[in-house]
């Protein structure tokens, strides 16, 4: 069930998501888009907007912009243009920002998502090409621009290739809004075209919020910026919702305005109240040719499309993988890959699955490890569901190999950790008669016990051999040579 | 000695440094000489003040090894060692960049503009960089920061503008050589005005990565010379596809190779249609200039030409559409001039206090008029009615030229509607200073080439020009035309008259 807004109001979300893409170079230049390095070392004079520098547009952009477009079902265009959005702002080196206006590269396209079980489409209006903006530091004062003593500007940043993804106001509810994100976030990670992460600010969600009586027309929206997680997005959604609907059942007014999310209040604040709406001064930028997107090209794009998540999902449910599990790999960076590889080598979808989702999953989790970067194979997992098979190891046994394998980061096979820890099961039934008829003769009394019909005594005599071999005994072998061992 | 050097042209001095007969380094010595003797700060009413910067040292030291190249036999490019004078509006490391403007005071630009590279890599040694209308706005460069240019020819007198500085440093043998841009008739006015040959290429065939943007859509760089050949020699140096402008042409992708400037420069103008600019003479061009504009298109025509009449329809709207569409690029292509980054910082308490306090104080009043009137022609409501609209005439006028040039090889024009007018004149009017360009701007608003050349003397035996426009890619075709015309006529490049700058 997903949460609904109270009875006889309707709300209308509409999201722009922005994802910073991992080209190698800067949409206008050749500088390097690396996260993370000093401050204004990754600079130049296109991307700090020296007087006389020019843009010239960055063809893996609008490759890995197309490649999205294609993947979220819109078209793409085969001329495209860039504008100029006028607007003054110290971290916006040239003082405008190129974007793209009423030509975007793709148009018109949808998602399909699975909200609770139901389909649910969400239609998305256009995806287009921007770039990013550098990055302030305010010291001092409430460490904003407003107030601030000094203010630092790196501008690595300035300049990395962005997508805009604007979707129709389609949706009804945060948990739709929340699937319609993190299924976006698993394309663009599929597509390896972005990191999308919403904590990094790689991925950035600005969520238009509106409420209204059913079948009336669209309420007055608030902007909400500051989302860094897809968990915030569910929460604001649901926090502006309830806070519009109060206000308009006071009787009083939405005011359109940008709000800022704040995750530790659990409250959406003003950040700033649009009495007008800015005017940008949008207009073709001189700088930049348009940009031609010819349909033989747009067709090789669209052959090389690899498997997006929603067909991926449906072949692993068809493959006897339950839903859950099907999204989690999916979901999971690598382990859609991991899962193919190990049921490559033969394994079972379901058993690998299980493993990958259950143990591996949590032992990864505890260590705060993520998957990807495990060195956890699908090699090692299809060996491990082998070894498992062929009574080399016992579920037991395995889940300890695992725990190996997520310590030592996968630098070992499965096969090695079971040999080398001294975890393989003993079945070889001469040295496990052995122990059996030495556990027999220590434990008369036992015996005894077993013999006169209390059968359920014979676990106290399995723990003692399971003992002697430090768990390795098959627990069904044991059985057997105990049970022929007491029978008289 | 030294004054036939200063009279020189450029392929004149070049074979003389070819032939060892004189160094680059005594070239370059006569030409500072010569900026030492006459150009001045400004401060005097006899100083032509062509130079806002001066890099002796550098220019000294890169003859110096063009001399020790030639020495040890290296093959030289075809102007290596002639001496050049730079519009302060291109970048080059080492020295300021200040586009006439007090808000770049003191900024040494990081990286050098493709025209800079390929002049360096000719060999071709720039002395300075040179006085213009602050930001490429004007055409008189009395709207420069730091002080008017006057004209060699009568030092009473405008250059043009906005390369003023460049035209007058090679009018008055400062330097053989000069590039201006031109983004509504900034090298073709001032070269007719001081009585020299200017060319605009056609858009896209110099790079304009490393200029001081003013109209991005109009920008294009092109030489000043005192001989049409010079002119070719010089834009066949700095013309070709540069991967950092995006707007720049790709031989590979429009299947065409940019002109042959040099190839048929002397083949004259027999056989060829000349087109006379109907919307392009008559009412408001003084009759000396309209007398000498006659006297050419009978030269034409005993020089073998077809002389017919041609219309490009839509040139009377050619002049507000060009005052609507440069202001409105500008006004977005000056923003980043804010003191964050670089040139004038005029502290106050907040960002959007230290923006305007330093755009207040760093832009002259015409900067300021161009920057108002081009963001109140984008602003939402007007946009449709002044930059649309502007943008359709401009679509209109280049289809006017393609139509006519169905008909004629060249369209022929005076370059300007006046001789070099008194310094002071039309400062106060704005709209008279803006009439400067009624002939230059239909080419700029249609992307095509245009060369003006010098065709004769009119009031005060002051210097007219004639402008030779081709169709897109036709460069060679104006300087072939021009050459015809100048070859004909055979005046004296150098200044004379009662208030001309000194002899050499
Ligand atoms: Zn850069």
């Amino acid at each position: 069930m997903v949460t609904t807004v109270k009875e006889g109001w309707e709300l209308v979300v509409g999201l722009e998501v922005h994802v910073e893409l991992v080209t190698t170079t800067k949409m206008w230049c050749g500088c390097l888009t690396h996260f993370g390095e000093e401050p204004n070392t990754n600079i130049c004079p296109v991307c700090t907007g020296q007087p006389g520098s020019l843009p010239v547009v960055n063809g893996a952009a609008v490759r890995a912009a197309a490649l999205i477009g294609l993947a979220i079902n819109c078209s793409v265009n085969e001329t495209s243009q860039f504008h100029r959005k006028n607007y003054f702002y110290p971290d916006l080196v040239k003082n405008y920002q190129i974007s793209q206006y009423d030509v975007p590269i793709c148009s018109e396209g949808h998602l399909e998502l699975e909200v609770e079980g139901s389909p649910v489409t969400v239609g998305i209006e256009r995806l287009h090409m921007e770039e990013d903006t550098g990055k302030s530091t305010h010291l001092g004062g409430s460490g904003r621009l407003h107030g601030a003593d000094t203010s630092l500007i790196d501008y690595n940043r300035a300049g990395v290739p962005l997508m805009e993804v604007v979707s129709h106001p389609d949706i009804h509810d945060a948990e739709t809004a929340q699937a319609y994100v993190r299924e976006l976030q698993g394309i663009v990670e599929t597509l390896g075209v972005s990191d999308a992460r919403m904590d990094q600010g790689s991925m950035r969600v600005d969520a238009n919020v509106s409420v209204r009586r059913p079948g009336e027309p669209l309420g007055i929206r608030t902007e909400i910026k500051n989302l860094n997680s897809v968990r915030s997005l569910g929460r604001a959604i649901a926090y502006e919702a309830q806070r519009q609907i109060e206000v308009l059942e006071d009787g009083g007014e939405i005011v359109m305005q940008t709000r800022h999310w704040d995750e530790s209040t659990g409250r959406t604040e003003t950040l700033r109240v649009k009495e007008t709406v800015t005017d940008y001064r949008y207009f073709p930028d001189p700088d930049l040719v348009p940009v031609h997107c010819p349909a033989d090209w747009v067709d090789e794009i669209r052959a090389e499309l690899p498997e997006l998540p929603a067909a991926a999902r449906a072949r692993l449910t068809d493959a006897g993988v339950d839903e859950a599990q099907a999204a989690a790999l999916v979901g999971t960076s690598g382990m859609l890959a991991a899962f193919d590889e190990a049921v490559a080598t033969g394994a079972d979808p379901r058993t690998v699955a299980n493993w990958l989702v259950g143990d591996v999953a949590g032992q990864l989790s505890t260590a705060e490890v993520d998957f990807a970067d495990s060195g956890i194979t699908g090699a090692h997992v299809g060996q491990l569901v082998a070894l498992v098979d062929d009574g080399t190891l016992s579920n037991n046994l395995a889940k300890q190999v695992v725990e190996h394998l997520v310590a030592d980061r996968g630098s070992r096979s499965p096969a090695v950790v079971a040999q080398e820890e001294g975890l393989q099961q003993v079945s070889d039934t001469d040295e496990l008669q052995a122990i059996v008829d030495r556990v027999v003769a220590d434990n008369p009394d036992t015996v005894a016990t077993i013999r006169d019909g209390n059968t359920k005594a014979i676990g106290a005599l399995v723990g003692q051999v399971m003992k002697e071999t430090r768990g390795q005994a098959d627990p069904r072998a044991t059985n057997e040579l105990l049970r022929a061992a007491i029978t008289p | 000695m030294t004054s036939d050097l200063l009279t020189d042209t450029a392929a004149g001095l070049a074979a003389r440094m070819a032939a060892r007969e004189v160094s680059a380094r005594e070239v370059v010595d006569a030409h500072l000489d010569r900026i030492e003797a006459t150009d001045g700060d400004g401060t005097s009413d006899t100083d032509v003040h062509a130079f806002l910067t001066v890099v002796a040292d550098t220019a000294r030291r890169h003859a110096d090894d063009v001399d020790q190249r030639r020495v040890t036999g290296r093959d030289l490019g075809p102007l290596a060692g002639v001496p050049l004078a730079l519009k302060d509006l291109f970048t080059m490391r080492g020295a300021p960049t200040t586009v006439g403007s007090r808000i770049l005071e003191g900024w040494v630009p990081p990286y050098d503009a493709t025209v800079t590279e390929k002049l360096r890599a000719a060999d071709v040694i720039v002395l300075g960089k040179t006085n213009m209308d602050e930001f490429a706005m004007g055409s008189s460069t009395e709207n420069s920061a730091y002080g008017p240019t006057r004209n060699p020819w009568d030092l009473g007198r405008v250059p043009g503008g906005s390369s003023g500085g460049s035209a007058a440093a090679v009018a008055a043998l400062q330097a053989p050589l000069s590039l201006g841009t031109d983004t509504g008739g900034s090298i073709r006015q001032p070269a007719a005005l001081c009585g020299l040959v200017g060319s605009k290429p056609t858009y896209g065939a110099v790079s304009r990565y490393g200029m001081v943007a003013f109209a991005s859509s109009l920008d294009q760089a092109g030489p000043f010379a005192r001989s049409v050949t010079d002119a070719a020699l010089l834009q066949s140096v700095i013309q070709g596809h540069d991967p950092r402008d995006s707007t720049s042409i790709d031989p590979v992708r429009v299947g065409r190779d940019l002109p042959d400037l040099l190839a048929d420069l002397d083949a004259g103008v027999e056989g060829l249609t000349i087109g006379v600019v109907t919307e392009l003479q008559g009412e408001g061009y003084e009759p000396g200039v309209l007398a000498a504009f006659e006297d050419s298109l009978r030269r034409f025509e005993a020089l073998g030409a077809t002389v017919v009449e041609a219309s490009i329809p839509h040139a009377s709207y050619g002049l507000p559409a060009y005052y609507l569409v440069a202001p409105s690029e500008a006004s977005s292509n000056l923003a980043r001039f804010d003191g964050v980054r670089y040139g004038l910082r005029v502290d106050a308490p907040t960002a959007e206090e230290m923006n305007a306090a330093t755009r207040g104080a760093g832009f002259g009043p015409e900067v300021r008029r161009r920057i108002m009137i081009g963001t109140h022609a984008l602003s939402s409501g007007y946009y449709d009615a002044f930059y649309n609209q502007a943008s359709r005439v401009r679509r209109l006028i280049a289809n006017d030229f393609a139509t006519a040039f169905e008909q004629v090889d060249v369209l022929v024009s005076p370059t300007s509607p006046s001789v070099a007018f008194p310094l002071g004149d039309k400062t106060d009017d704005p709209l008279a200073m803006y009439l400067n360009d009624v002939a230059t701007v239909p080419a700029s608003l249609a992307g095509v080439p245009a060369v003006s050349v010098p065709n004769g003397r009119g009031a005060e035996g002051l210097p007219t020009g004639l402008q030779v426009m081709g169709p897109l890619l036709g460069d060679d075709r104006c300087f072939r035309v021009a050459r015809a015309l100048e070859a004909d006529l055979g005046l004296d490049p150098v200044p004379s008259g009662a208030n001309a700058v000194a002899p050499a």
